[in-house]
């Protein structure tokens, strides 16, 4: 059987069949890095439909009045960041890369976090988007190009690259918490956590809010999966009917705080809860709160 | 609600006059600077020196812009969170400052050096940076350039819309909406 070389973007990708039969795709870095410098923009520049469609459903079942009027406010906004190009938010994030790396990929051209970096660069420079990455945690130099972004990689089956680029703004970051809990704390301590952190965070994280739960795992991986959890389209439910329930329940619970938009008071603290789950020790039952504000950008690109 | 237009620089008399919940449009000169700023400025009056502006009637907007465009005054231009700047801001109240504008909630101290030096705090909306970089009309450095989007910034705005959260009286927003709010 004759194999064909098959050549996709301008013949930088390549599709070789190695030894056994596997068909390896071949990815040019610099197409990773052209991906990620499109992605930085537009995550900055166009809220997603998911989002819109949130605060225009709040809008509707919002009781206070004040608390309408800022929900109209940042619809505006949105809009106007998408016809001027302009960030919704001028803190145009932390970079935070989630990539999913087929084994079946072969990347050539270079270092692949190096590649990443450089649209990371790219993109907060061509889209005048905010740097605001500083080199050293306590030296505090800003590297003056929003470098390096964070980068998670997880190893799929398959010949695809994915990558998932979610600029995280410093305010809502700051108000994200991870404790250990007993498991003998059961689903009430859980619960009572996520809701007492987010009454703690108030109005600093800008409601309305996205609240990202990780549950299980060990410490840094609860802190991942919470992380993870704002990555899916807002209000998408979890697939395990359980914790569908528990997310329901959890938006309903936050949604009674009256903390509301902007932390002004109303009914619209969160737009969505998502929790991910993991296995976890006999011995503990990790939680981790990633708070997202409003401005819960996402985009993604499969090469 | 009725909007309140004030023009900088403030004197006690107009601040005390506001309670939270009023909305306020602020016109005339703001000075920009967040958390490196504050350092700076901080650790100028403890050595006694002079600071790059005089705060005596001013506003500091907790803000680091994006980038302008060219052809554009700033780029986006919302708030960030205040509490970061609470170790600080009791020292610039003392100093004259009639106002500072963030968004989320202040320390007790900073409350309390609002009643004393009768100083107030104003929430912009927290995300909606595109749409209140069009109330500001120039933008010029004036200090700290090697801090980039931190440096201080001295902003010319027209009818920059904010809204009281902590008074003179020790009012404060943000502890009313949830009382009204709040659900059992």
């Amino acid at each position: 059987m004759v194999r064909i070389l098959l050549f996709i973007f301008w013949g930088i990708n390549s599709n070789i069949t190695a030894k056994g039969g596997t068909t390896i795709k071949t990815i040019n870095t610099s197409v990773i890095t052209e991906a990620v410098k499109k992605m930085c923009m537009e995550a900055n520049f166009n809220l997603g439909s998911d989002v819109m469609e949130s605060f225009k459903k709040s809008y509707e079942s919002e009781v206070s009045i004040t608390g309408k009027e800022i929900l109209q406010i940042l619809i505006k906004n949105a809009e106007i960041a998408r016809e001027e190009q302009a960030p919704m938010c001028q803190d145009t994030g932390f970079a935070v890369v989630f990539v999913e790396l087929g084994q079946d990929v072969r990347i050539e051209g270079g270092d692949f976090y190096e590649a990443i970096n450089e649209g990371v660069r790219q993109g907060y420079t061509e889209g005048y988007l905010r740097k605001s990455i500083v080199s050293h945690p306590l030296e505090r130099k800003n590297t003056g190009d929003n470098t390096p972004a964070v980068i998670h990689t997880k190893i799929v089956p398959g010949d695809n690259l994915r990558l998932i680029l979610a600029p995280k703004g410093g305010g809502s970051e700051n108000m994200s918490t991870i404790k250990m809990l007993k498991p003998a704390d059961g689903v009430e301590g859980v619960k009572k956590f996520i809701v007492d952190s987010v009454k703690i965070a108030g109005p600093n994280p800008c409601p309305p809010i996205v609240v990202g739960v990780g549950i299980g795992g060990t410490y840094e991986k609860a802190a991942l999966l919470s992380k993870e959890a704002l990555l899916r389209e807002l209000g998408e439910k979890s697939k395990y009917p359980d914790i569908a329930k528990l997310e329901e329940e959890l938006l309903e619970e936050i949604n009674k705080t009256g903390i509301g938009p902007q932390g002004l008071g109303g009914k619209t603290t969160a737009l969505a809860v998502h929790v991910e789950i993991y296995g976890a020790h006999i011995a503990s039952l990790p939680v981790a709160i990633n708070l997202n504000c409003h401005a819960a950008r996402h985009k993604e690109v499969v090469l | 609600m009725t909007q309140i237009r004030l023009t900088t620089p403030l004197t006690d008399e107009m601040v005390e006059k506001l309670r939270i919940g009023q909305q306020v449009l602020l016109n005339g000169i703001l000075y920009t600077g967040r958390d490196a700023a504050h350092k700076r400025l901080v650790d100028l009056i403890k050595q006694g020196k002079e600071l790059p502006f005089d705060p005596k009637g001013q506003v500091i907007y907790y803000v680091g812009p994006s980038p302008a465009r060219p052809g554009k005054v700033i780029g986006s231009c919302g708030p960030t969170t205040s509490y970061r700047m609470d170790p600080y801001a009791p020292e610039l109240y003392a100093l004259g400052l009639k106002a500072s504008i963030g968004k989320g909630k202040r320390s007790p101290e900073v409350i309390k050096a609002l009643k004393q030096y009768k100083g107030v705090y104003f929430a912009a909306i927290g995300g909606a940076a595109a749409l209140i970089a069009k109330s500001i009309k120039s933008a010029k450095v004036i200090a700290y350039p090697d801090l980039g989007a931190e440096a201080i910034h001295e902003l010319v705005v027209e009818n920059f819309p904010v809204v009281v959260v902590n008074d003179t009286i020790g009012g404060d927003l943000y502890e009313e909406g949830i009382k009204i709010y709040s659900a059992k």
